[in-house]
């Protein structure tokens, strides 16, 4: 990844600008765009973490110019490409060069509801201890990177780094990110959420009573 | 341990390599010289993304990985059937039913799954309420997590770099830019989605809206106030 989407207190972006809540997309190829991301992603062939991972692998000057589903097209085929289910060949000829073995697992408008409904939980049983209980202080480790792989995937924000907080929930055991994303197993491990004081992670915060909370896995944290 | 560790490493350092390796011609071939970008494949589709769409569709329908009849099937349900109402349902239940209100605060997912509003991107739901005293807000600065069984698909603002780099830092501003501004007394306390676990906001039930039905209720409860970017309507 680049760490160009790690972007939590970043300065120079303009104003939010409230929408009306009948608006769904702003152009007709955004609803392609997503379904066609969704229906590849039930082929089987990655999980939340890869795809995730592929979009923050675009390059900074993609990244940064490319609108939301224009990133994910973009990282869908890239990752069409790595798996082999699509080859360079036909993305250049934007034509098939003939069917796919994948396609029997393909989604079928008759069971796109139950798909849909049965989801992708991340909980999962864990041999992993928990170590905090709430109400926990605790320490952010110092680097916000992937601990295994250089420049891989991770949910630790930037902003988060090295801070000190406290635990406010236990959520259970969830599949780590920077494992899953490279297909090195689902390592599951206790998820917690973390509360910071505003003023510990900005300079000039708005209000003293102001906190921000971040879903932590065990191994971003240390005791205090 | 260490060995472990050692072995991981070479494995994610080798699964790296072979990921960046497999696109290396792609930009001599294909891509004229004006394009400044790399190597992914993803350059070898038409730049316009409308054109990048309907290529891909072509390709994957030719292939046979996707159906477009599935296709339609998803995009119906998310322009359709599933979005802010759902949640909406799930706020004035709990203004109404103080049960309900407690057994959402305590296990939200038992609760909505109850209700079938349990699905993709909503698999691990936590309810924050707000008080008089706390002003919950949620955003996903990494991407653009959000509870789609109870609020459909994200606006565009929430999607917004703006929204995703400003609201941990200044979020009273963000707010502000919504037409809401809270009293000296009320914390904020802006939730990251960094994980798989996804908030709903319980707006205050608005002053004035005493004796309202749960319908009538419903119709108060904004998207923007179930992820803390508004205020529920006054009667």
């Amino acid at each position: 990844m680049t760490r160009l989407h790690d972007m939590g207190g970043r300065f120079g972006d303009g104003p939010v600008v409230p929408e009306a809540e009948h608006v769904k997309f702003h152009a007709d190829w955004h609803p392609r765009a997503l379904a066609i991301t969704l229906a590849c992603g039930s082929l089987g062939l990655w999980n939340i973490d890869t795809s995730r991972h592929a979009r923050e692998s675009l390059s900074p000057a993609d990244y940064g110019q490319f609108s939301y589903y224009e990133k994910w097209i973009s990282a869908l085929a890239d990752l069409l490409v790595a798996k082999g289910a699509v080859s360079q060949d036909e993305l250049a000829a934007g034509l098939a060069m003939g069917t796919s073995a994948l396609s029997a697992r393909k989604l079928r408008a008759d069971t796109v509801a139950d798909v849909l409904a049965k989801g992708g939980p991340a909980d999962r049983p864990s041999d992993v201890a928990p170590l905090f209980v709430s109400g926990d202080a605790v320490t952010v480790r110092p680097f916000a990177e992937n601990r295994v792989v250089p420049g891989g995937h991770t949910r630790l924000p930037v902003y988060a780094r090295g801070a000190k907080g406290r635990v406010l929930r236990v959520h259970g055991s969830h599949v780590l990110p920077d494992s899953n994303a490279h297909a090195l197993g689902e390592a599951p491990e206790p998820l917690y959420a973390v509360v910071f004081k505003a003023s510990v992670l900005w300079a000039h915060t708005e209000h003293p009573a102001d906190e921000v909370v971040v879903d932590m896995w065990q191994s971003y944290l240390e005791p205090l | 341990m260490r060995g472990i560790y050692a072995s991981l490493y070479a494995g994610a350092r080798a699964a790296l390599r072979d990921w960046t390796n497999q696109f290396p011609a792609a930009h001599d071939q294909f891509m004229p010289h004006d394009h400044p970008h790399h190597n992914h494949p993803h350059a070898l589709l038409p730049p316009d993304p409308a054109l990048r769409v309907k290529a891909l569709e072509t390709i994957l329908t030719q292939k046979g990985l996707v159906d477009p009849a599935a296709l339609d099937e998803i995009i119906d349900t998310y322009e359709n059937r599933i979005g802010p109402r759902n949640g909406a349902h799930v706020v004035a239940r709990a203004w109404v039913d103080p049960g309900f209100r407690a057994a959402l605060l305590k296990d939200a997912d038992a609760v909505v799954s109850e209700l079938g509003y349990y699905g993709r991107q909503g698999e691990h739901m936590v309810a924050v309420e707000n008080t008089d005293r706390l002003h919950n807000m949620v955003v996903c600065t990494l991407c653009s997590c959000y509870p789609w069984p109870l609020l459909g698909i994200p606006p565009g603002w929430y999607k917004s770099d703006a929204y995703r780099a400003r609201t941990v830092r200044e979020p009273r501003k963000v707010l502000s830019e919504f037409g809401v501004t809270l009293p000296a007394e009320v914390a904020v306390r802006v939730w990251d989605s960094t994980a798989e676990v996804r908030y709903l906001v319980i707006p205050q039930r608005p002053i004035g809206s005493e004796g309202m039905d749960e319908a009538g209720l419903m119709q108060l409860v904004t998207r923007d106030s179930m992820i803390g970017c508004g205020l529920a309507k006054v009667p």
